[in-house]
């Protein structure tokens, strides 16, 4: 009887997997049909956005490591691919290679900001990692002078597209009726990674390191006495963080062909956390969700304004002003709605720090 | 020399705002554990609410008056916020995960920022010439009245709340509250009370500092709510967060080593970094500091709480 209600929902979910396939391809030839080509741009951005997010989420979802600082790896890995592969040094490198390295450089970088960081804890380590976030920016901003390497606040241009021998994911085909311009394109690559990603992030948190990373969460003390070796396993999550927000960095610089330090400020990385948190820390899909649903909400309540001329006959409220008003209170609405995300683990505490006022952890559900 | 003891100066003055932005961070810190991200943004309102109220008064009463008057109203509307703030975002979400609060932290943050783009637009707002404050050389270093005032008062500020808390009733309700909120409310501290009453502290706090910041920049905007945050609560860190003097030591500290920075990081490199780099050496000095005292300069050394 189990066993065939099992085979059922198996069945089920194989045919949910396959709608769901349809679905993400034909989405972006959707969008563009119907809601025009900006969507299928925002939606790039929604896919990039989970990236990062699931790269936080293994330093704030699984290790309980405050980070406020993540955008700087994001950064490291777009000037990584924005210097060897634009006009600023002359270099074009193939992206093949620069995107594996940024990833790697982000991974360092991960290494070296947080080896300070080790013995602190809480929000002590929240503000390190803003200052090193900060450090990066500030650096970025100005090494202009006296070599010029970043070109400043001016950033880089013309970045190089991905692009392999004479195949660029520039270019713009016609093919049976349907215009494949390259958002679209970066549609499916970012699809891809984020997926690859996701599969990547699942498979660690069951995984030794994964198992290990949330013992430190829940108790580093107890973790440490079970003879973890928690500097090594902090410094992997910090490591591993990074190279996912490296990758999608590489990303973005193809993808936008332009890279400035505006594009990485802490704004940026409060956000990133923003969707960790809503989307239900420590939970992968819960993540990309909070992701998703962040990076389409403002661009969603840019119709509020529109909206407003319609209801009300006149402007009371600057559009773009109403936009962040609203996404304010969007913020507030769906913390109070859901504390533990919109999303969250089913098992183990989502408490990501031990507190005096939780609960005890409520013993699991027993699973006939 | 000379310019060593005025950046020192202007160091003290800057670093004496930061402390009273940093108790309000601290404070809050201290009994709920929590980083109060709107809390440079009460402050900003406090300064726009100000600037508004000299606004209305101007000519019409004299200038001592109308000074008290709008700090009076900036206090009086920066508590009602903070109250409210408390009320609405904070409470709800006491037994929550640790982060749920700094979200609805960030998203009332955006709500107060674009609120006040609202109400006072999103230009600089100055502040009128007042009056002329009469200035001072001393051993090379020029001061003013207002400065001095504000620094005086930063003090006397910093120095009250210190008695308050160690000394009175409510004060201890609120130490019993940061060590132990359940084994307060079992001795019968009204603990809900205590955590309003901090939320209130730290706003009426903020908001004279917003006063000041009017004073001492002559201008505000709606978004310096966010950087001024981020400063305070980087004193508040580096002094030991939770603990009310460290928040004031840090902000000193703080604000004299930004302007000494400012003043010297190009003579020290010898002209290869500008002082657009301050904000790398304050953030490294931070680093420095926490890496040698991981709980900051006067904070205990915590233990792993359980």
């Amino acid at each position: 009887m189990l066993l065939v209600s099992k085979c059922h929902f198996l069945g089920h979910k194989k045919l949910l997997g396959l709608i769901l396939c349809i679905v993400l391809f034909a989405l972006p030839f959707l969008l563009d049909q119907y809601l025009g080509r900006a969507w299928v741009r925002i939606i790039d951005f929604a896919l990039l956005f989970s990236l990062l997010a699931l790269g936080l989420n293994i330093v704030v979802g699984y290790a309980g490591l405050l980070d406020l600082g993540y955008i700087a790896f994001f950064a490291v890995g777009a000037y990584c691919y924005g210097l060897l592969c634009s006009p600023q040094f002359g270099l074009h490198w193939p992206f093949w290679f620069v995107l594996p390295l940024g990833a790697l450089l982000a991974g360092l970088f991960g290494i070296v900001l947080g080896a300070p960081t080790l013995k602190l804890r809480g929000d002590y380590l929240a503000i390190v990692t803003l200052g090193f976030g900060e450090i990066i920016r500030i650096f970025l901003n100005n090494l202009n002078h006296p070599v010029n390497i970043t070109n400043g606040a001016q950033g880089i241009t013309l970045i190089d597209p991905l692009q392999w021998q004479s195949i660029s994911l520039a270019q713009t085909i016609h093919w049976g009726g349907i215009e494949i311009a390259p958002v679209h394109y970066y549609y499916f690559v970012f699809l891809f990674c984020t997926m690859f990603m996701l599969v990547v992030s699942s498979r660690l948190e069951r995984s030794r390191i994964g198992r290990a990373w949330m013992a430190i969460r829940e108790d580093e003390v107890a973790a440490a006495c079970m003879g973890l070796n928690t500097r090594n396993i902090k410094l992997t999550a910090f490591a591993m963080g990074a190279s996912f927000g490296g990758l999608a960095g590489g990303l973005f610089a193809a993808f936008q062909g332009f890279i400035s330090p505006e594009s990485f400020t802490l704004t940026d990385s409060i956000m990133v956390l923003c969707m960790v948190v809503l989307g239900g820390m420590g939970h992968v899909s819960g993540v990309v969700l909070g992701a998703i649903l962040l990076s389409v909400l403002p661009e969603i309540l840019r119709y509020a304004g529109p909206l407003q001329m319609t209801l009300l006959h006149r402007v009371w409220v600057d559009p773009s002003d109403l936009r962040m008003l609203l996404f304010g209170l969007a913020l507030i609405v769906m913390m109070l709605l859901r504390p533990k995300g919109l999303w969250p683990a089913k098992h183990g505490a989502s408490t990501n720090a031990p507190s005096e006022n939780t609960e005890p952890p409520a013993k699991n559900a027993q699973h006939g | 020399m000379d310019i060593f003891l005025q950046q020192m100066v202007n160091g003290l003055l800057l670093g004496s705002i930061y402390a009273l932005v940093a108790l309000g961070y601290t404070m809050v810190y201290g009994i709920l554990g929590l980083i109060n991200f709107a809390h440079g943004d009460i402050v900003m309102v406090g300064a726009m609410v100000t600037l508004s109220t000299i606004g209305v008064l101007e000519g019409h009463l004299p200038i001592g008056v109308i000074l008290l008057v709008a700090c009076l109203v900036a206090i009086v509307v920066c508590v009602l916020m903070g109250l409210l703030l408390e009320r609405v975002a904070y409470r709800p979400l006491r037994h929550a995960p640790r982060l749920a609060p700094l979200i609805t932290a960030i998203g009332v943050s955006l709500l107060i920022q674009y609120s006040a783009a609202l109400i006072w637009g999103k230009q600089y707002i100055a502040l009128p010439e007042l009056f002329k404050p009469s200035q001072y050389v001393w051993a090379g270093v020029e001061i003013n009245a207002l400065q001095i005032f504000i620094f005086v008062l930063a003090l006397l500020i910093m120095a009250s709340l210190a008695l308050f808390v160690k000394h009175t009733r409510l004060g201890r309700a609120m130490q019993a509250t940061e060590q132990n909120a359940d084994s307060a409310t079992l001795m019968g501290v009204n603990t809900t009370g205590v955590i309003a009453l901090t939320f209130a502290i730290g706003a009426a706090i903020g908001a004279v500092a917003g006063v000041m910041i009017d004073l001492y920049y002559g201008q505000a905007h709606y978004f310096m709510g966010f950087l001024l945050g981020l400063k305070a609560f980087t004193a508040a860190v580096l002094g030991g967060i939770g603990h009310i003097g460290g928040a004031m030591l840090g902000g000193l500290l703080l604000g004299v080593i930004e302007s000494l920075s400012a003043g010297y990081i190009g003579d020290l490199t010898g002209g290869l970094f500008g002082s657009n780099y301050r904000d790398v050496f304050t953030f490294f000095v931070l680093i420095g500091v926490l890496m040698l005292r991981p709980s900051g300069l006067l904070g205990r050394a915590t233990t792993e709480r359980a």
